[in-house]
């Protein structure tokens, strides 16, 4: 269950000379310059002033931070902020802590119906997300949480993915401690809070990033469930952003910016747990 | 995805003494699935087979939502956008995330670098990113003025469209603009897969004189066939349900020239209010989406190649 994203022990030969090595970097900057140069655009234009930038003068004499002056006079980005922390971290924390008690009965405890309930879950997976996104509107509304942080969370509490990614590695953690605890007098309760959940550390770490990062960048969901302005998250905001100052670049580009930097700076502080929680999530733990 | 062998003993029987705990466990999460998968989807379907507006349910509308749908030029324009952006953007990513993972697979310096950087997309919130490429194809963009740039360079001159405004071309964009997001995926998926091919079969590939060709074509493609059948599968129902990146980018336009379905859903559901004509046209993916899977799920025995572990 271990990902190795980077050993650079035990790859292909390369069987490259000096000159193929220089190719092969020659390549490989082409294309950091091509991953690379939206997010230099991007901060470039939000130092510029709008003048300058209408006549095309990237000079850097004409930085400054008037752009982001404006931006955070125009726009709540604060609200956007504090919005999308609580909804990323509470459903996080919600849906690693229900998935997790729903995948150890799956995987260790033995009731009847177990094994087709989980089929049922399995089966729900192939659902594309349109089908569900409309009935969970009018739910959502019907229970009086339109526009409110319970439409945001509560529905990202339940996860069939999730569950899925832990019941089986919890499946694979070793039966006899389960059956050891339980002769000390152990309940299931006790079992799951201090053997299965520290056993389960990485796995968790990188579900939770996954998980997070992919409610963080949501769009459509808080998109369909939100009206008022206090109540968007950042991507949310910058759209509307979008609307409304469809060409002036400088604060758009401010904007997107401050959306940014936060997550790119944690990105890069932590980019092993990134990759290593995409990678292991994306392939549902393999 | 295989569920690992099922080795307790007796693993099937199911302990009295675990019957209500069993349930207490899963009680939170049965909720969830209960309210938010199984009533939505009895609810969806509801409203397909029925006149559903504003005011909610009207009358019983049998399959008219649906031959409404198939006569509505705008939701086939849709449906062909969306198969655009699936045969554009499924195998140019898998080609491209496939060769930059093979380029990092090499024991070269600076490869944390590289990774760090081709993988930034991946965690950028989209909206920012199509913001930076309406910029960037914008009609005197960066993109326009390179590429005009290089061109007049090598001596000749070129006319480049306005991206976003042309019904040609802002579908495009889009694809562009998804290419740069998620190929840092792909390639991290089968960099996994690279690293855990065995290094015995080169050396056996190499012994028998394979050329580097060869030994690509015979030992790594195959060896790393399910990692290409899951994200092919993965991609491709991620292609069918492209929203924001239109959304944001082209708001669909100019024409619904760039409208994905998934957009045309959004906007039938809470732009027209018509959550009937909006859920008749979910099912209709949904189908397709099934479809699709089963046809490839079918073709992979000819292509996918899976060690018989031992």
């Amino acid at each position: 269950m271990t990902v190795h994203v980077s050993t650079p022990t035990g790859q292909a030969p390369t069987g490259l000379g000096r000159w193929g090595r220089l190719a092969l970097h020659a390549v490989l900057l082409t294309g950091t310059l091509l991953m690379i140069t939206p997010f230099l655009v991007m901060l470039v234009v939000s130092l510029i002033p709008q003048e300058a930038f209408l006549a095309r003068d990237f000079s850097p004499a004409n930085f400054s931070l008037n752009n982001f002056a404006e931006t955070f006079r125009q726009v709540p980005f604060g609200r956007y902020y504090f919005n999308s922390t609580v909804v990323s971290v509470s459903v996080t924390i919600g849906q690693i802590l229900v998935s997790s008690l729903a995948a150890f009965a799956f995987a260790r405890l033995r009731f009847r119906g177990r094994d087709a309930l989980f089929l049922l879950y399995l089966a729900t997976l192939m659902i594309p997300f349109p089908v569900t996104l409309i009935p969970n509107f009018l739910i959502i509304r019907g229970l009086g949480w339109y526009d409110s942080y319970p439409a945001l969370i509560v529905p990202g509490f339940f996860s069939v993915f999730s569950t899925f990614l832990l019941r089986q590695y919890y499946r694979g953690l070793p039966m006899e401690l389960d059956e050891a605890a339980r002769m000390d007098g152990a309940s299931s309760l006790r079992i799951w809070w201090q053997i299965v959940l520290p056993l389960s550390g990485p796995v968790l770490a990188a579900l939770a990033i996954f998980v997070f990062q992919g409610v963080w960048n949501d769009f459509l969901w808080p998109l369909v469930v939100t009206t008022s302005v206090e109540m968007r998250t950042i991507p949310v905001g910058l759209n509307s952003f979008v609307g409304q100052y469809s060409t002036a670049w400088g604060l758009l580009m401010a904007g997107s910016v401050i959306a940014l930097l936060p997550v790119l700076v944690i990105y890069i502080l932590a980019q092993r747990w990134f990759v290593e929680g995409i990678t292991l999530s994306g392939m549902g733990g393999r | 995805m295989t569920l690992p062998s099922e080795h307790h003993r007796s693993w099937r029987r199911w302990r009295p003494d675990q019957q209500w705990e069993g349930y207490l466990f899963i009680l939170p999460s049965f909720l969830g699935f209960l309210v938010f998968v199984i009533a939505a989807v009895l609810f969806s379907l509801g409203i397909s087979f029925s006149h559903w507006g504003l005011t909610g349910f009207k009358e019983w509308a049998g399959l008219q939502n649906y031959q409404a749908l198939l006569r509505d030029p705008v939701f086939w324009r849709a449906l062909g956008n969306t198969l655009f952006y699936l045969i554009t953007i499924v195998p140019s990513q898998l080609v491209l995330g496939l060769a930059m993972a093979l380029a990092l697979n090499q024991a070269l310096r600076g490869i944390g670098f590289y990774r760090l950087i081709y993988f930034m997309p991946v965690v950028t919130t989209i909206v920012a990113g199509a913001i930076v490429f309406r910029l960037l194809f914008s009609a005197q963009g960066p993109v326009n003025s390179f590429i005009e740039g290089a061109a007049a360079l090598l001596g000749f001159g070129v006319e480049m469209p306005n991206w976003l405004g042309s019904t040609r071309y802002a579908k495009w964009a889009v694809v562009f603009l998804t290419l740069w997001k998620n190929t840092g995926f792909t390639m991290v998926i089968y960099l996994a897969a690279l690293q855990g091919v065995p290094r015995e079969l080169y050396d056996a590939a190499h012994t028998d004189g394979a050329n580097a060709w060869q030994r690509f074509r015979n030992v790594t493609l195959p060896m790393i066939s399910p990692t290409t059948f899951f994200l092919f599968v993965f991609q491709a129902i991620g292609a069918f349900q492209l929203f924001t990146e239109p959304f944001v980018m082209t708001r669909g336009g100019p024409a619904n020239s760039s409208l994905s379905v998934v957009q045309y859903i959004y906007f039938a559901a809470f732009r027209d209010i018509r959550m009937d004509k909006a859920s008749a046209m979910a099912w209709f993916l949904f189908v397709f989406i099934f479809i699709f899977t089963l046809i490839q799920n079918r073709m992979q025995q000819h292509w996918v190649y899976y060690e018989t572990s031992e």
